[in-house]
């Protein structure tokens, strides 16, 4: 039974990590070729899941509200980018903070106004109801299952586009020398539009995913935009595989954490010490790595490469 | 001279004269915005509801609302400025124990009245209770309580889980008071939790008998949903709020079944309940949450507290209050010697009527519940 707890807890790590590979992977890519701090990509997180449940609810399709999720949040990010973010390039980070903190505000208070207070509804798709047995007696959601699954293929559909594609190249050129590719004769303000517009969309993604799994409601972006931060931090600003592997670290440490450090301190302790003082330290867990990764590799585990 | 005493006598004589027409100001600091905001919205409703139901007699009665965003450090300057410049009588609204324990103690060092119409931190009930300190809701123990008084009739091997914060560990504390049976865990999640994969593993491999949760706002919704989905069928039970009617629709059919503690459910059998039931339909068009409940009684006793005593003679309004003579949508409802409710706190079942989630009480769990509190407070 042990076992299968074990495996049970580490595919829950591993989705835990895919999830955040979603939102960090756009923030990543954004800071990365861009030079600009987003701190609004939890808000396009949320548009994707209102835009999800909205969608669900109104056709009864959970794929559709899908579709819908990708789109609306793609829209967003480039109207975002037109209006607000493309006057931020040249400024500092504190300007860019502080304006895409104001745009946190901005889209949580119009959600509120177009949906109001409550928290809206989105289920499973029927398709993806029910579990499946795992090795050892025990059973695993296949919805977890399959958000693990959609995130690899993210990761691997990202690799291809940023190696073997035109736009991928030229998303490297950006990363590398932000002048030369523009002198090269590249629109780079329509790369720039793109590049947002795709990350918004992965954060929308990620969003209609979980808010099936979670509540849809105002405000459900912050928490994992800060989990996210981390992530990045972790895997080196600027480089996705960074963050893919900075995400399931992040993930699987969160997941045991909070699994595991209980159970320890419950060899020593009264159960219900052992679960308050275990459950303080699992919170602080992915900090503490976050702490020892930036004392040994201040540039995060793969630092990208700028020209 | 002679003339203005005339004139203060005459204004004198008249003052006594309409007691029931002195003018009654309220403040109501509630969450309007942020992830709390349905809790504020449905408690500012029902308030707002109980004055106009009232009709004339609640002509007097004016209020001013401002949104605490549910940040304390703002919830302490709305007070201040509403008893500064707005020159209010009685403040009232707040939903969160930790506002609550920011602004309630300054603002009845002042003389002003405080009507809580949800948080009921222990503090307040014991040794901090003040004379112009009423709680309309209940004590935060109450609701654990009767949930621990239930299971223990009711279950063998409970597993128990709440965020590790004070109200958290005060809810299990509560659910322990009165649960005397093994315990087959105790997990501590983190505030503002959303995925509990984790748990719910550690939930299926306990064999506990039934799990009691007490996970507010969003945290319940994300469980509850997981929860269903996972395919563990280990009954949940848990204190109201999870399972109230601002929540239930978030989420969805998972929630039928569950067994959870209130004070008040909507087929509460008395008129006051269904004509509150009726009008906040026809007002609002939609069902009324616990919040509502409480906030309608609290309009409800202010009105009824206003047309007894001039809100300028303290003493004289507080006696009012205290009497606790309104039609409560609780049916019996009075204060104990520390200004807490004593009150019938009810088993409701989540139910599924045509489309509609909603609750359904289905027994007792505590007759004219006080809390543990009273005997530390020194009022009597």
């Amino acid at each position: 039974m042990q076992i299968a707890l074990f495996i049970e807890q580490i595919l829950n790590g591993l989705q835990l990590g895919v999830m955040l590979f979603l939102m960090a992977a756009g923030l990543t890519l954004i800071f990365g070729v861009m030079g600009l701090i987003n701190l609004a990509h939890g808000s396009l997180y949320m548009v994707g899941a209102f835009a999800c449940a909205a969608v669900a609810a109104a056709t009864g399709s959970f794929w559709l509200g899908l579709a819908a999720s990708l789109a609306a949040a793609a829209a967003a990010g480039a109207i975002m980018e037109v209006l607000v973010i493309r006057r931020l390039y040249d400024r500092d980070h504190l300007d860019q903070v502080l304006a895409t903190f104001a745009l946190i505000l901005v889209f949580s208070e119009a959600t509120r106004w177009l949906f109001g207070s409550f928290p809206l509804y989105l289920d499973i798709p029927p398709l993806l109801q029910g579990t499946v047995p795992l090795p050892g007696g025990s059973r695993y959601q296949l919805y977890r299952l399959a958000i693990i699954g959609v995130g690899i293929a993210v990761a691997v559909g990202m690799y291809l586009l940023i190696t073997k594609t035109r736009l991928g190249m030229r998303i490297r050129a950006g990363q590398s020398d932000r002048d030369m590719i523009g002198a090269l004769g590249v629109d780079i303000r329509l790369l720039y539009t793109v590049v947002f517009a795709f990350g918004a969309a992965l954060a929308g993604f990620a969003g209609a995913l979980v808010g099936a799994l979670q509540s849809v409601q105002v405000g459900m972006g912050e928490p994992v935009l800060i989990l996210a931060f981390v992530v990045i931090v972790i895997g080196g600003i600027g480089s996705i595989k960074g963050a893919l592997v900075g995400a399931i670290l992040v993930g699987v440490t969160d997941t045991l954490g909070r699994f595991l450090l209980p159970q320890l301190f419950g060899l020593m302790m009264p159960p219900s010490q052992a679960g308050l003082v275990g459950g303080a330290l699992a919170s602080m867990l992915i900090y503490i790595v976050m702490a020892v990764i930036l004392a040994v590799r201040p540039q995060g585990l793969f630092p990208a490469m700028k020209g | 001279m002679k003339r203005l005493i005339a004139a203060s006598l005459a204004a004198l004589a008249l003052g006594v004269s309409a007691v029931s027409a002195e003018p009654v100001k309220v403040g109501l600091i509630t969450t309007l915005s942020g992830g709390g905001a349905g809790l504020g919205v449905d408690a500012r409703d029902g308030l707002m509801l109980a004055l106009k139901n009232a009709g004339d007699a609640a002509k007097d009665i004016t209020v001013v609302t401002e949104d605490d965003g549910q940040k304390p450090e703002l919830a302490v300057q709305i007070a201040d400025k509403m008893i500064q410049s707005d020159q209010v009588d009685i403040l009232t609204g707040i939903i969160w124990s930790n506002l609550a324990m920011a602004v309630v103690p300054s603002a009845v060092a002042q003389g002003k009245f405080y009507l809580s119409v949800n948080a009921g931190p222990s503090p307040l009930a014991g040794p901090q209770c003040n004379e112009n300190y009423f709680n309309v809701a209940y004590q935060n123990d109450n609701f654990h309580e009767a949930m621990g008084q239930y299971a223990n009739e009711t279950y063998k091997n409970t597993i128990i889980m709440a965020p590790n914060y004070p109200a958290g560990t005060d809810s299990l504390t509560g659910f322990k008071r009165y649960y005397k049976n093994t315990l087959a865990g105790e997990i501590y999640t983190q505030v503002g939790q959303t995925d509990y994969a984790a748990e719910i593993a550690q939930i299926r491999a306990s064999g506990a008998d039934s799990l009691f949760i007490f996970l507010p706002g969003g945290m319940g919704i994300a469980f509850m949903k997981q929860y269903a989905q996972s395919g563990v069928d280990i009954p949940v039970i848990g204190p109201g709020f999870s399972f109230s009617q601002d929540v239930l629709p978030a989420i969805g059919d998972g929630a039928i079944g569950v067994k959870n503690s209130a004070s008040w459910a909507k087929d509460l059998d008395n008129a006051a309940s269904k004509k509150f039931v009726e009008t906040f339909q026809a007002e609002y068009g939609r069902l009324p949450s616990i919040y509502a409940a409480q906030a309608y009684d609290t309009g409800s006793l202010i009105v009824s507290a206003a047309n007894k005593a001039s809100v300028k003679d303290a003493a004289a309004f507080r006696a009012a209050l205290k009497a606790a003579d309104f039609e409560s949508v609780r049916g019996k409802f009075s204060f104990n010697t520390n200004n807490h409710p004593i009150q019938d706190i009810y088993v409701r079942e989540v139910v599924k009527e045509g489309d509609v989630l909603t609750n359904k009480i289905i027994a007792t769990a505590f007759t004219d519940h006080g809390d543990a509190y009273a005997e530390q407070c020194s009022l009597k």
